[in-house]
């Protein structure tokens, strides 16, 4: 993927309706702001503040062939394959996480030559963000040298260093369609406050030319001025802001609540013998089934909800 | 075999204790969950209670809380205790600048050269297997000297990698350097049977201890290409009843050190 021409992002941007307006609306409408074959940028990491509301969003709406990238992916990354939203995501580690061993549905996907896993060193995902965010056609970088996984992707340019002679590896800027990121807490105009480990949300969410915020809460742009200093993602860069309580679930979203490792737990199993039938029957069960998002959660089970809610909070216990 | 070990221990629990012993008081280490978080755990309470861990999720020396340990490198129990948050990229890039001491890798292949292949078993065009890939295991080996923390079995330690995820010393003598890759590279292996380091000239793996009770021959056997062992290698002290106490305590459910 070559960077976006620098007049075409402008363009793009120039394009966009940055004022601080309310833009607040449903899973359902969010989704059609995605086109298929886009590139769409996830927040979080592995298994924390995975943006889940809008995949299943996505899922329920039959998006197809988007180009997907994340830092690390997790379940996520099976639901993409398996539902066809997407056969080609960009990352560098992929599997629900290192407890559950490697993912069998990507496996499954990745092996039959149904789906593309294009690998790329983390550090190089996220300077290719940082470049798309700063503006800038390329980053250097002295790692990804003298690997294999320099050699099997596109883009990447080794170069002679013009001050110091050194070799070093450019990486072309990534500036996606669409990011989709959730936080703990947004206003109705996208500033949005994130707790804990931003991961290289901050990052995707300047490169992106379109921005999807969902939030466990909304709040009021007073309690927002109140500490613009924790305001990590500014208004400017958000298109749609969707209150999605528990929208990372089975995920963590720090400080809210933890993983729901029982519901992990049984995916991993499920989809452990037969990944085809494992995935299909839960796509099924969570994801097509249920009339909305509170059906998903009803269907997670509020025993599961609870307890992951629960250690959620052990993190300001001291 | 010397009796101070109180009881049995797992393979996975020599592996902690061994990587714990390779570190230093006051380093920085960047570590992953499982095996690595515990030797880095194990230090600090054992002879480097100044060394600082860092995670991969952006997490600046946290103390994990023992019976909750993380499930990856990215969720909020890791970031228990710790002295600063940052983004993905930049605590990345604390290994580009020079601020990492060791970083802590696994894999399922290594090469002679501490090559490491954790993408692909097979052909990477048609792989029997897709591994999860590279994580930021790329970036620390390619940025900083790697203690690497596995099984010893025949067909991880192979002659060639299928494919060179996170460069170790590439085809040897100054060939990591050439590839414009100046700094770090594999110091320490440890495995269930022994400790190994690298030549300094040829950058070929080494035995440098053997674990307690294990022969050279039973190395040689398990490894699928020649290793250098001399005649006198020393064996290593087993795992110390308190080393033993101290992993149980952080990880009560032996969810990393079954």
């Amino acid at each position: 993927m070559a960077p976006t021409p620098y007049l075409e992002l402008r363009e793009r941007t120039k394009a966009r309706d940055r004022s601080l307006r309310d833009k607040r609306m449903s899973l359902e409408e969010a989704a059609a702001l995605i086109a298929d074959g886009e590139h769409v940028a996830l927040g979080g990491c592995t298994a924390s503040r995975t943006p889940f509301a809008m995949i299943w969003a996505l899922v329920r709406a039959g998006r197809r062939d988007l180009k997907v990238s994340r830092s690390i992916v997790s379940t996520e990354g099976d639901i993409l394959y398996a539902s066809g939203v997407s056969r080609h995501i960009m990352t560098s580690w992929f599997s629900q996480g290192i407890v559950w061993g490697v993912s069998k549905v990507m496996r499954a996907h990745v092996e039959s030559g149904r789906a593309t896993l294009e690998e790329w060193s983390h550090m190089a995902m996220g300077l290719r963000y940082r470049a798309g965010a700063m503006g800038a056609p390329f980053m250097p970088m002295r790692a990804m040298l003298g690997s294999g996984v320099l050699g099997r992707v596109e883009g990447a340019k080794p170069m002679e260093c013009p001050f110091t002679g050194e070799p070093l590896l450019l990486v072309p800027a990534l500036n996606p369609d669409v990011a989709l990121i959730h936080v703990q807490r947004c206003d109705a105009y996208g500033n949005a406050q994130i707790d804990g480990l931003s991961f290289m949300d901050v990052d995707i969410a300047m490169a992106a030319n379109r921005v999807i915020m969902t939030t466990e809460r909304i709040v009021s742009n007073d309690q927002i001025r109140r500490a613009p200093d924790q305001t990590k993602i500014g208004f400017f860069t958000v298109d749609a802001v969707v209150e999605a309580p528990f929208g990372c679930a089975p995920h963590e979203c720090y400080g809210v609540y933890e993983p729901f490792f029982p519901h992990m737990d049984a995916y991993a199993a499920a989809t452990g013998k037969d990944p085809e039938k494992g995935v299909a029957e839960y796509l099924d069960r969570f994801y097509h089934e249920p009339k909305d998002w509170n059906g998903y959660l009803e269907r997670i089970g509020v025993g599961d909800m609870l307890d992951a809610a629960r250690r959620g909070r052990t993190i300001h216990a001291d | 075999m010397p009796t101070d070990a109180t009881r049995p221990y797992t393979a996975s629990e020599l592996l902690a204790v061994s990587s714990a012993r390779a570190l230093k008081d006051g380093q920085i280490v960047f570590a992953g969950v499982g095996v690595p978080l515990l030797a880095a755990t194990l230090a600090q309470r054992t002879h480097a209670p100044g060394l600082t861990i860092l995670f991969e999720g952006g997490v600046i020396g946290p103390f994990v809380q023992p019976g909750a340990l993380p499930p990856s490198t990215n969720e909020q129990r890791c970031a228990r205790r710790a002295n600063m948050l940052t983004p993905i990229t930049d605590v990345l890039l604390l290994l580009q600048r020079g601020y990492v001491d060791v970083g802590f890798m696994g894999g399922a292949q290594i090469d002679r050269y501490g090559n490491l292949n954790s993408s692909f078993i097979g052909d990477p065009d048609a792989p029997k297997t897709r591994l999860p890939g590279t994580g930021g295991g790329n970036d620390i080996a390619s940025l900083a000297e790697i203690i690497v923390a596995m099984k010893h079995e025949k067909r991880r330690f192979v002659e060639k990698v299928d494919f060179v995820t996170s460069p170790g010393y590439l085809s040897g003598g100054d060939s990591r350097a050439r590839a414009g890759l100046p700094a770090g590279g594999p110091y320490k292996v440890v495995t269930d049977l022994a400790v190994m380091g690298f030549d300094p000239e040829t950058k070929r793996m080494r035995v440098e201890t053997l674990q307690p009770g294990v022969t050279p021959e039973q190395v040689q056997a398990n490894t699928g290409f020649d290793l250098a062992i001399a005649r006198e290698t020393p064996s290593a002290e087993p795992p110390s009843a308190d080393e033993l106490a101290i992993l149980a305590d952080l990880d009560p459910e032996r969810l990393y050190t079954a």
